[in-house]
């Protein structure tokens, strides 16, 4: 595997005795964890039980009560600008504006993230989830599943090395699954890592998948 | 399966790149829905207009309560722009994309107060001396009141741009953001009004705008970051 | 776990129990201290009659309110950086204490106003600023209290009373940058302007405010403590919960 980054730290997402707490509730405690690059980690568990919050603690969204985040080796508090740029994170809120189209929604989704793209290289995103024909009509009057679809094409042009994905199979159909699955598989096997909570079982054909369950 | 494409492009952050991120997609958005734009303005006309058919027409008296109910009206019509600033972004899960961006939040969070100011601050003061004229202001009291208008429009943005990214989520809402504020916008208010009062009374203008100056000196170098860090509390 | 995590608001809540009286004591005994001199002793101003007294209690407050929300700032400045959770039940407990000196301050000058000034209120800039103080102390109380999570009540609040931290020197340095109807201040580090006697009073009066203000802060700290932490067993445990 080739290093993709300047620094030469293998890429490994540690988690050491995370807990969070939600108002006075104690959500979870004592979770440690270790991905490796070529590695999809699923967090499992019932509804509630704080795999959205254990995904934010992770992205450094939510500030965790208890434990560290190390990336590359690192706390990933120390310099969170690596950690970000690093790290791509598909939450349940699909950021789309609705006035914008998908190509624009793309657009600006990327130029966010800090990555330069070509318009030509968008629309070739589009094109491989569908969206060719539907790229200039304003993102409210595309389906759920398209809308989903918009994003598959941004984590495919993100050069993140970490995904952190939650519930990415949501309204999205057959095909598109397999188009995500299909996605999961090229970014594990090009040495990247995910995490991601999900009640559906992922089975991309390269990588080490594990699971994480949490109470 | 298909080899793994090789990935060209590595993530940058950068300050300017936050800062022109936010600019263009809010002047874009705004652009596609002009009204918000024009209904402040609207507003602002409305109630300096109000002002004469509640208190009487009489021209002595209008010149003299002009300045002031002026940047009254501007105050409320940007204070009404306020909620819009962060709400959809906070609804549509924009905001925690922008404070996972390897951009600075103070570039971004810049950005969006600049692109507010420009679509609500900006129009106020270019129709503020057209209102002015109603209420028979001098042609230098008018320049006055527009110059301090335009500087003193931003530091209102970004005060509240911070009190609206505060009460993201809270109850009260409206009322909230009124009482966190409002009070904060009081000496912009006295500085702004006071510049071409000042002017009308054959008084120096240079005091007050030079406060005034100072004061967005201050804003512009302390509140992008409150704004940063009060939406990261939001998202959190 | 970490112990101490849990363990600082824990022993916190017993120690302010144990010291709150105290300082109540120690306020109520300088306040008739105070009162002694300022009321009784004193000798009337040659300009103001008797109705200077209110000096006693005005100059106090308005001290406090601007003092305490200092205090209330720096423990705010503590909950953003290090998340400490008791600092910002501190600066929690500290806000209605401080919005009611502010409110006295406000109260007390316009009584004192209308006969040397000939009006209650004026839009001058102490007055001005010494009312957006109060709006300030409501905003925070307000924000703290607008969330489900008290957490994200605690760190937004904060970050308001850090912005709202420029009022202080505008409030203070006002009757100095501006000239206004308010009178200068007559304490200064050059010297007074004052009777000796109106001084030690006021001194006096100022410092049981002071005790007063830890007083009711600490009492208050205790209940935001119990309400925090009302899950937790070592609250179940306590005699007053049984």
């Amino acid at each position: 595997m080739t290093s993709r980054h300047r620094s030469g730290a293998p890429d490994v997402l540690q988690v050491r005795d995370l807990a969070c707490r939600r108002g006075p509730a104690l959500l979870f405690s004592g979770i440690d964890f270790e991905v490796a690059g070529g590695e999809l980690l699923c967090v499992r568990g019932p509804n509630g039980c704080g795999k959205t919050t254990l995904l934010r603690c992770v992205t450094g969204l939510t500030r965790p009560d208890e434990g560290t985040i190390l990336w590359r080796g690192e706390p990933a508090q120390t310099d969170p600008e690596r950690m970000r740029s690093g790290t791509a994170y598909a939450g349940h809120l699909p950021s789309l504006k609705d006035d914008l189209s998908a190509e624009e929604n793309l657009e600006f989704a990327l130029r966010l993230r800090g990555v330069a793209t070509t318009a030509e290289e968008r629309r070739e995103a589009l094109a491989a989830v569908g969206l060719e024909k539907r790229r200039r009509i304003p993102a409210r009057r595309l389906s759920a599943g398209q809308r989903r679809r918009i994003g598959l094409a941004r984590l495919a042009l993100d050069p993140a090395d970490l995904w952190v994905l939650d519930e990415p199979l949501t309204a999205l159909d057959d095909a598109g699954q397999e188009l995500f699955v299909d996605l999961l598989d090229r970014h594990l096997a090009g040495g990247g890592l995910a995490l991601a909570a999900t009640h559906h079982r992922l089975a991309p054909a390269s990588g080490v998948v594990r699971e994480l369950r949490l109470a | 399966m298909s080899a793994p494409t090789p990935k060209r492009h590595q993530a940058s952050g950068s300050f300017s790149g936050g800062f022109s991120w936010a600019m263009a997609r809010d002047l874009r958005l705004a652009w596609r829905h002009p009204d918000e734009a024009v209904l402040t303005v609207a507003f602002f006309a409305l109630v300096a207009s109000l002002f004469p058919l509640g208190i009487g027409a009489e021209p002595q008296l209008l010149a003299r309560i002009g300045p002031g109910v002026i940047w009254v009206g501007a105050l409320l019509a940007a204070f009404l722009a306020l909620p819009g600033l962060f709400a959809a972004d906070y609804a549509d899960g924009s905001l925690e994309q922008m404070t996972l961006s390897p951009h600075p939040a103070l570039g971004w969070a810049a950005g969006k107060v600049a692109a507010h100011w420009i679509v609500s601050g900006l129009p106020l003061t270019l129709l503020s001396p057209l209102i002015g004229l109603q209420y028979g202001l001098a042609p230098d009291t008018l320049g006055v009141q527009a110059l301090s208008l335009l500087i003193g429009t931003p530091v209102l943005s970004l005060l509240g741009g911070a009190c609206a990214a505060l009460a993201l989520g809270a109850r009260g809402g409206g009322m909230l953001l009124a009482l966190l504020a409002l009070p904060l916008f009081v000496p912009v208010l006295i500085f702004g009004a006071g510049a071409a009062e000042a002017q009308a009374t054959g008084l120096s203008a240079a005091p007050h705008l030079s406060l005034l100056g100072a004061a967005l000196i201050a804003a512009l170098v302390g509140l992008p970051v409150a704004v940063g860090a009060a939406v990261r509390i939001a998202v959190d | 776990m970490n112990w101490f995590y849990f363990s600082s608001p824990t022993t916190f809540y017993g120690l302010a129990g144990r010291l709150a009286p105290w300082f109540f004591i120690l306020a109520a005994a300088l306040a008739v201290w105070g009162l002694y001199l300022g009321l009784l002793v004193a000798p009337t101003d040659a300009q103001q009659g008797e109705v200077y007294r209110v000096i006693f209690i005005h100059v106090p407050t308005a001290w406090m309110s601007m003092f305490l929300y200092f205090i209330m700032a720096c423990y705010c400045g503590l909950t953003l950086v290090f998340n400490t959770r008791l600092s910002a039940m501190m600066a929690r407990a500290i806000a209605p204490t401080g919005a009611m000196m502010t409110f006295i301050a406000l109260w007390t000058g316009a009584f004192w106003g209308r006969p040397t000034w000939g009006t209650y209120w004026v839009w001058d800039a102490r007055l001005t600023s010494e009312l957006v103080l109060l709006f300030l102390y409501f905003g925070y109380m307000a924000l703290a209290n607008a969330f489900e999570d008290p957490r994200r009540g605690d760190r937004a609040a904060a970050l308001l009373a850090l912005i709202g931290v420029v009022n202080l020197p505008i409030i203070y340095f006002s009757v100095q940058w501006w000239n206004t109807l308010h009178q200068g201040s007559s304490v200064s580090f050059k010297g007074t302007s004052m009777h000796v006697t109106m001084l030690t009073g006021m001194l006096v009066m100022s410092a049981s405010a002071w005790m007063y203000a830890i007083g009711a802060s600490l009492v208050r700290v205790r209940s935001v403590i119990l309400e925090r932490e009302r899950r937790a067993q070592w609250v179940r445990n306590l005699p007053e919960a049984a």
